[in-house]
């Protein structure tokens, strides 16, 4: 069992530098002697429709993209319980439900506060 | 591959593994060349035109010839841009999206990975790929760019949650986050598109919207934003790009195949046609979904967009799971 594991994560791995090492090979291995190289002040200043670039891209961005964040890693860190909880499902006892409605619940009233605070749309 | 991964480990098998990753690689680069090409005849024939139909017979070498092109393209790097995020977001968004295969079973001998965390494997490396979005976007320094990745990735983790939560009603059936185990539970008993139709329909919108699909391709929004993130990138970069999108139609068809559609479980007894055949069957049905919802809905508002995945779908998700588990502690004790 423990070998199947072993080749297992092995597997991974190689699927994992696969993945790396493709995009290596093409963009700055073989690309090089394929393509050209001739930047010219036009081609490599930023794009924006044709019109000469005013200001900076990087700025402080609207506040609603962060709270959609927060959101999202409150309800990860959720759903990240509720995962080994459905695996040991079968073994545990019917108090188990009640806890995890309790739980989902209490998220819940979460969730609707920031629905009432108008958090969810974007007017 | 069964015996493969039982024995020790020899310079041998690591050969033979590692040649079975570059022929996955090289499925999932002609997977990708003919769903692109398959997209745009689908598309085309659905909206009464003909596709691409001039490079090779029936415009079949069409994609190919786009890769070649691609590939003789100049690499222009904006002088304004924050170089090395700049050079490396293709690949943080496409090696994710490649890794998750090795966890996918395609059928009873061919899987890769056989291991009990394969569900929680798809989820956290499906993530990462945001990460790839959101830099090229910002690294780019260029307007369209930026809100292109911002409204992706606050459209991809609010769909994410949904996409998430949707595992679970099925987790709790099989009670194992394996992807074999899921599959031979479905062969016991029913596949779970039944019992988990629930699972399955925000599975099937919440999947859509983290592709960044038409009807949720607001980060691409070709009309308002150009092209979205990807504005500044060129050439094999740009290629990169799109690749780890259609790598990751072939990374979600194939879970949902596994966790809804029985995997390679032959249906109505058909058990002498192989599993493979089955499984490529229901693959390409979904993959053929994703092409159709492209072709026939409008592209959604960005209020509308937000609003659906927290208002409607996590919910639902969430009624779900407690309805699933409701339902298993009733069956137990009856």
């Amino acid at each position: 069992m423990d070998q199947i594991y072993n080749n297992s994560y092995l597997f991974m791995a190689i699927f994992l530098l696969l993945g790396i090492f493709l995009p290596f090979a093409t963009i700055w291995v073989i690309g090089p002697f394929l393509r050209p190289h001739n930047p010219t002040k036009e081609k490599i200043s930023t794009y924006e429709s044709g019109v000469e670039p005013t200001g900076d891209a990087m700025v402080q961005f609207n506040v609603r993209y962060y709270l959609f964040a927060l959101l999202f890693v409150i309800f990860d860190v959720e759903t990240v319980f509720l995962y080994p909880w459905a695996v040991a499902y079968d073994n545990l006892s019917s108090f188990a439900l009640i806890e995890m409605v309790i739980f989902v619940f209490m998220l819940a009233v979460g969730l609707a506060y920031a629905w009432k605070k108008k958090v969810l749309t974007w007017d | 591959m069964a015996e493969l991964l039982s024995q020790p480990f020899s310079w041998l098998n690591l050969i033979i593994m590692v040649s079975a990753g570059v022929v996955v690689l090289g499925v999932v680069l002609v997977f990708v060349m003919y769903a692109i090409y398959f997209e745009r005849k689908v598309i085309g024939w659905m909206q009464l035109r003909n596709g691409p139909n001039r490079v090779g017979p029936w415009g079949l070498f069409q994609t190919v010839a786009d890769v070649l092109k691609l590939m003789i393209k100049e690499d222009i790097v904006p002088a304004k841009a924050d170089r090395f995020l700049f050079l490396i977001a293709p690949i943080i968004a496409y090696t994710p999206a490649f890794a998750i295969i090795a966890v996918i079973p395609f059928s009873e001998n061919v899987f890769f990975a056989d291991v009990n965390v394969g569900i929680l494997y798809y989820g956290a490396l499906s993530s990462i790929s945001i990460t790839g979005i959101l830099l090229g976007g910002w690294a780019s320094n260029n307007k369209y760019a930026i809100m292109g990745g911002m409204r992706s990735v606050a459209q991809m983790v609010s769909y994410e949650v949904p996409l998430i939560m949707s595992f679970l009603g099925v987790v709790l059936l099989t009670g194992s986050l394996n992807m074999k185990d899921i599959v031979a539970a479905q062969q016991d008993g029913m596949w779970f598109i039944i019992p988990q139709f629930l699972g399955f329909v925000i599975f099937l919108i919440a999947g859509n919207a983290e592709l960044n699909r038409t009807p949720f391709d607001l980060p691409e929004a070709e009309n308002e934003l150009v092209a979205g993130y990807f504005v500044e990138y060129s050439g094999f970069r740009f290629a990169f790009f799109m690749l780890s999108e259609y790598v990751y139609i072939f990374a979600l068809s194939s879970v949902m195949t596994v966790m809804f559609l029985g995997g390679w479980d032959a249906p109505f007894g058909l058990t002498f046609i192989p599993g493979g055949v089955w499984f490529a069957l229901k693959f390409l049905l979904l993959v053929f979904y994703l092409f159709w919802a492209r072709a026939t809905f409008p592209r959604v508002k960005t209020q509308q967009l937000m609003g659906f995945a927290w208002k409607v779908l996590i919910p639902l998700a969430l009624f779900n799971v407690m309805i699933t588990a409701l339902f298993k502690t009733i069956s137990q004790a009856g």
